[in-house]
């Protein structure tokens, strides 16, 4: 009996230690299998229900005073889309560039950015934290999505607004992973639409927004990773599932690995 | 309690046996000192450390500065980082160079330009540290954030367990005696001498320190980790006052990342100058053979 027992003690410690040695043995491996994806995938499911059970839906992100503001402001992903189209639109002033709003509404929109300036405006000074460690704080103004969405109307069953965008990034040529066409795209849920400082922000610390920020128009969803700010906006697609676009993961870096809930 | 309940069960072994003379017990019976779960959570504990070490390096190289404050996204003013790895062109070729303050080191070879599979890269961390060893950013906050979760739960168990057992305010806590013997302690520890019979049963204050302080480590690192979340900075904002801003939660996650680390180095070579195999057995089965007392 007793030794029986050490035994499968013995058998249980052995088992840990060799399990831990395997996992680290293999770290390379495993980070790329399509198995560990999985547990990696429930670890976001966390992060997101976590977050979602303590947020309100209307909690904000903090707001800062103009004080506050960084003396510099990190472009980062696409600072100039370029391009004969993109460029004949700075040369314009983006004053023939429409957003579309479509998809799963019952009026679908296209609006010019002069049509939004007449909209209210919300004007909010945040910090904006990027996935590789650094931060910003700077003043953003613009229309809140959630006036845009209930003017378009929101079909029943919709459950993401998509952002389509006017730079392509790509891939990073030292990545080896799954290369899906370089169109930069995102995707929040309506939880995030329709949050209060979730904007289509056309002006940036004062100034109508500059090409290397995201003329001419970029989403601000502050309690997110600023990866899902998306920039250089065109187009606004209310669906039920993002699996059909590009990669399939909701946004240009989601379908490169990162996170779809970037709120960690 | 139950330290107790062994030493009573030893001592009443000892009464038994009578008018033969003490036997020390065998190496397997030895002093019960470590409890089941104590065990269990030291190496999970040990574990999601060392992942989120090697998984925390290779984030670092992502932006491989730290600023003070609410922002910093440069390591050039008008940001001022105060540590900061990069690689730089030289006369003789790329360089890495390692920032501190105002001081600069030439780290070539292991900081900012070292080896991956075999050809120079630019990278903060060499790879043979980070875990995955090579860089990426998507897969690396993956393993980081598995391990999080692991830490987190593990250590709430062990806290609630310690405070609720009295592990904590027993055997961690030091009393007024123990700190009255801080200096005597040192000393000892300088001339690696260890505690011996009686006194090897409990924790002597420098160890009672050692572990309040890492799991205070362990403690701030959840909260800094926690703080460079955007989502939890919105339900819990007052994070950010605490620790200054994100950048400063970020830089104190680093320094108490390194402080972690200092402790493992003390905490292993501890183990190895007070014996490794009785020690290693006392953290694997519970059991710890008493080292005699001086004649």
């Amino acid at each position: 009996m007793a030794s029986a027992k050490i035994l499968t003690r013995r058998a249980a410690i052995l088992a840990g230690f060799g399990g831990a040695g395997a996992l680290l043995w293999n770290v390379n491996s495993l980070t790329l299998s399509p198995s560990f994806a999985h547990v990696f995938h429930a670890v976001e499911d966390w992060t997101r229900i976590s977050q979602r059970t303590l947020l309100s839906p209307g909690q904000l992100a903090r707001e800062y005073s103009p004080a506050d503001i960084s003396p510099t402001f990190k472009p980062n992903g696409t600072i100039n889309p370029g391009g004969d189209d993109y460029n004949g639109h700075v040369a314009q002033n983006f004053a023939n560039w429409r957003l579309k709003i479509d998809g799963m509404v019952s009026r679908p929109l296209s609006l010019s950015v002069a049509d939004l300036r007449r909209l209210p405006s919300r004007t909010q000074i945040t910090k904006h934290d990027c996935v590789e460690g650094w931060t910003a704080i700077g003043m953003w103004q613009g229309v809140q999505l959630g006036l845009l969405l209930k003017a378009a109307g929101v079909a029943m069953g919709a459950r993401y607004a998509v952002f389509h965008c006017a730079d392509n990034l790509d891939g990073e040529p030292q990545k080896g992973g799954i290369q899906s066409p370089g169109q930069y795209y995102e995707s929040i849920d309506l939880n995030d639409a329709f949050h209060p400082q979730t904007i289509i922000a056309y002006n940036f610390n004062g100034k109508t927004l500059d090409v290397p920020h995201g003329a001419p128009l970029r989403l601000r969803v502050e309690r997110q990773l600023g990866y899902k700010h998306a920039k250089y906006l065109q187009r606004i697609e209310l669906t039920d599932s993002f699996a059909h676009i590009a990669g399939g993961q909701g946004g240009y870096w989601e379908d490169r690995g990162y996170e779809w809930y970037a709120g960690a | 309690m139950d330290h107790l309940q062994a030493e009573t069960a030893i001592t009443a072994d000892i009464g038994v046996t009578g008018d033969v003379p003490a036997v020390a017990p065998a190496a397997s019976e030895g002093f019960y000192r470590h409890r089941a779960v104590v065990r269990l959570t030291h190496w999970i504990n040990a574990l999601a450390i060392l992942f989120l070490l090697g998984s925390g390096l290779n984030i670092f190289n992502a932006q491989p500065n730290l600023y003070w404050g609410r922002y910093g996204s440069n390591a050039n003013p008008p940001d001022h980082a105060f540590f900061s790895i990069g690689a730089f062109n030289t006369p003789d070729g790329p360089r890495g160079m390692t920032q501190i303050g105002s001081w600069q080191f030439d780290t070539t070879g292991v900081l900012g330009w070292s080896k991956v599979s075999g050809e120079y890269t630019a990278r903060g961390w060499p790879s043979g540290i980070t875990i995955p060893s090579f860089q990426d950013l998507a897969d690396v906050r993956h393993w980081h954030f598995l391990f999080a979760a692991v830490l987190a739960i593990n250590g709430l168990i062990y806290l609630s367990w310690s405070l609720w057992r009295r592990h904590l305010q027993h055997d961690i806590w030091p009393t007024m005696a123990d700190l009255k013997a801080i200096p005597r302690a040192v000393l000892d520890h300088l001339k690696l001498k260890h505690p011996r019979g009686e006194a090897a049963k409990r924790y002597n204050v420098l160890q009672r320190l050692a572990y309040l302080g890492v799991i205070a480590l362990i403690t701030l690192m959840v909260l800094t980790g926690l703080t460079m979340s955007p989502g939890f900075d919105a339900v819990f904002p007052w994070l950010l006052d605490i620790f200054g801003g994100r950048q400063s939660a970020r830089s104190i996650h680093f320094i108490c990342a390194a402080l972690i680390v200092l402790f493992v180095i003390v905490h292993l070579a501890e183990v190895v100058l007070a014996g490794p195999i009785n020690e290693v057995r006392s953290m694997l089965t519970g059991y710890f053979v008493l080292p005699r007392e001086h004649p």
